[in-house]
């Protein structure tokens, strides 16, 4: 299997673009709190499809834990990671980035989870550095936040811990 | 297999702690301190705790710094969620600053050594031959060193493995015996072992024989004081190059963030032992003399590559002891500085750590997860920093004064990281796996020996695509023969700072090419023998 090719057109989309919206973050500030649990939810979905619940209400409960771990686990990182993984949020919260840096038009509460997962799986094997440690901050954090929980320890056989006390 | 114990465990620290053993929580401290002590010693893992058993026991009054928090055996609940936030440098996701390795570093009391897989191996031959040879280090040889690895194999109850390995270190053994690759059983530092597989989240019965439940209490009870949750922020230094105290800074109850509150330690002596990472970096945050620009270079960390086997009979890499078997089959096939060669083990598996070293997403990756109870995983820990472009890593400081490694992975690591990967399919295919996978974006994995051999010769090896994890930091304060080969002499003590020890791995001048805990409490137990001595103005014990 090899890396999908990355065509000059998209260079120059992450060159210029990425570049000026990387820019412009700053300005435009963190994302709200309901836009970057929108985005981490349509993440999650597509990087635990295969695993999530079929019935919407239980697999809007366990994208939500799922948010809610993700959080957790960022803010036992040290603060300069903590700084970059809320820089990748705030970028992927900004509108002109969702649509051109990661390609997904609609807004990210109503994304396709193929249009996500098209986006991460172009991150994954991009030729930009900053491109796949983004994808691979995000691949940890999601699959660690899902598998920390004990709800889903059957789905993987995994007996749980052994009882000594 | 498990000994019959009452359920009820004994905890030794929490009991001595409540008979009235000093400890400081220093983020509970409401008002800035200052302590005073005859030695300093600044980290709590395999160095600092050997330290402060030792001089605690030449009747030395010791102080023992640690960033972490005190967690006891009765704390540890075998929860990956609770465990790496908790005992962990960076939630046990600190990284290079490519991001390209990700490095498991405890931060806890007893450091490393509270959430290690227990492996004890002597410092190789090779490894101090070359010290010797090739270094300039002539008092390190197997027979000087023969008496204090012996002194500490038998303080930490190291001792080869009774028990019958889990499946997956027999599945390591079984596929290497039928390709004619030799192997054996890994020494462990426990006592009492239920064979549980936990080790890495902190051993809830106390039998790992970590710094945590053998030489802190042994210390504590001869009157140490351990402070826990406090950040050694600099070192002040006298006109005269003397160190004459230490800034510490009191960690909020997050554990991230360091606090307002000051902790001032005054001693005569101090003793470093931060781990590879934290040693070099307190020292440039201090602004340490470094004439010859060798601090925080040539960091060293057994880069390691991963392959994942599934099997038609159940695995179980969760359960048992994590590390039984090894083979050094491929680290003697070149001399010691040609081609890199590697150590093969097995890490123990977790839901966590599995799910996030795995590659991919979605669908693949949930059909992969699916087989975690018949997956085997095999590591190949590449042996760095002898080979002439094996150069390792550097330690410097961020703009906020954390430290950052900087690790660049070249063509020499990765010509050895591809055969490692081939080594390792190679033996789980003869072990009768169904398919291999290694640990790399740019492959499914694959059903046979014949396919792995061709698909991984292709595979593009670069940081990112192909998973790199690291469990060992060494170097960055190396020992030398002279000042112009090393930050301090074949004692640990720093070459120009007179009343500075440094005693962890940051030491060493290459890496180790075995696991390291038992390199680093040899050497500590003779170079802190020696301070003992020499601080105390006894006669120096004879050392060949």
């Amino acid at each position: 299997m090899t890396a999908p090719l990355i065509g000059r057109r998209t260079f120059l989309k992450v060159g210029l673009a990425g570049s000026l919206m990387l820019a412009s973050v700053g300005r435009v500030g963190a994302a709200t709190a309901d836009e970057e649990a929108a985005l981490l939810a349509a993440i999650s979905a597509a990087l635990l499809a295969g695993m999530l619940p079929a019935a919407a209400s239980a697999r809007t409960q366990a994208l939500n834990d799922t948010v809610a771990g993700v959080r957790h686990a960022v803010a036992g990182l040290s603060p300069s990671t903590q700084k970059e993984i809320a820089e990748l949020f705030s970028l992927l919260g900004f509108p002109l980035a969702r649509r051109f840096l990661a390609g997904v038009s609609a807004p990210w509460a109503e994304a396709r989870t193929e249009d996500v997962a098209a986006f991460l799986e172009n991150w994954r094997h991009s030729r930009y550095s900053l491109l796949q440690t983004a994808y691979g901050a995000l691949h940890d954090l999601v699959l660690g936040a899902w598998y920390a929980r004990p709800e889903h320890w059957a789905a993987i056989g995994y007996p749980g811990t052994p009882e000594i006390f | 297999m498990t000994d019959p114990q009452p359920r009820q465990q004994r905890d030794p620290l929490r009991e001595g702690l409540a008979a009235g053993w000093k400890h400081i929580d220093a983020s509970t401290l409401q008002a800035d301190t200052l302590l005073e002590a005859d030695v300093a010693i600044i980290g709590s893992g395999a160095g600092g705790g050997v330290a402060a058993e030792l001089l605690s026991h030449a009747g030395l009054k010791v102080i023992l710094v640690e960033e972490g928090p005190l967690m006891m055996t009765s704390d540890f609940r075998m929860h990956e969620a609770e465990a790496y936030p908790q005992l962990y440098q960076e939630s046990a996701a600190r990284k290079t600053v490519d991001k390209a390795i990700t490095i498991l570093q405890g931060r806890c009391v007893g450091g490393s050594t509270t959430v290690n897989w227990t492996s004890s191996f002597r410092t190789p031959p090779t490894t101090l031959a070359f010290w010797q040879e090739a270094l300039g280090l002539q008092q390190l040889s197997v027979e000087s060193m023969a008496p204090w690895f012996a002194a500490m194999e038998h303080r930490l109850g190291i001792r080869p493995w009774p028990v019958e390995p889990n499946a997956n270190n027999g599945l390591l053994a079984q596929g290497a015996e039928k390709i004619g690759v030799p192997v054996h059983g890994i020494p462990r530092n426990v006592r009492g072992c239920w064979n549980l597989g936990y080790c890495g989240m902190g051993c809830p019965v106390g039998a790992k024989q970590s710094m945590l439940v053998t030489t802190i209490p042994a210390a504590l009870s001869r009157g140490a004081v351990l402070i826990s949750r406090l950040r050694a922020e600099r070192l002040i230094f006298s006109p005269q190059q003397r160190i004459i105290g230490l800034k510490g800074r009191a960690m909020q109850p997050d554990g991230v963030r360091a606090g307002r509150i000051s902790v001032r330690i005054r001693a005569r002596h101090f003793v470093l032992a931060g781990g590879a990472v934290g040693s070099p970096a307190l020292l440039l945050r201090s602004q340490a003399p470094d004439p010859h620009g060798l601090l925080g270079r040539r960091t060293f960390l057994h880069p390691t590559v991963v392959s994942a086997g599934v099997f038609e009979q159940r695995v179980e890499g969760y359960a048992g002891a994590p590390q039984t078997i090894y083979s050094d089959h491929y680290l003697e096939q070149f001399p010691v500085d040609g081609p890199l060669g590697f150590k093969l083990e097995t890490p123990p598996l977790h839901p966590v750590l599995y799910s996030t070293t795995l590659q991919g997403f979605g669908e693949v990756h949930a059909d992969k997860m699916r087989d975690f109870p018949h997956a085997q995983v095999l590591i190949a820990l590449l042996r760095d920093g002898f080979h002439r472009e094996s150069r390792g890593g550097r330690v410097r400081l961020r703009s906020d004064g954390s430290p950052a490694l900087d690790y660049p992975l070249n063509e020499v690591f990765w010509e050895a990281a591809r055969r490692a990967l081939l080594a390792m399919a190679e033996i789980q295919f003869a072990a009768g796996a169904q398919r291999v996978t290694p640990v790399h974006e740019g492959t499914l994995g694959y059903a046979s020996w014949a396919e792995a051999q061709r698909g991984i010769a292709a595979l593009p090896l670069k940081p990112l695509a192909c998973r790199v994890v690291s469990a060992h930091v060494m170097g960055g304060c190396a020992m030398g023969d002279t000042p112009v080969r090393g930050v301090v002499d074949q004692r640990g003590r720093h070459f120009q700072i007179e009343n500075l020890t440094i005693c962890d791995g940051s030491i060493f001048p290459t890496s180790i090419g075995a696991n390291p805990q038992l390199s680093i409490y040899g050497l500590a137990a003779r170079n802190i023998s020696l301070l003992a001595a020499e601080l105390q103005n006894r006669p120096a014990p004879a050392i060949p």
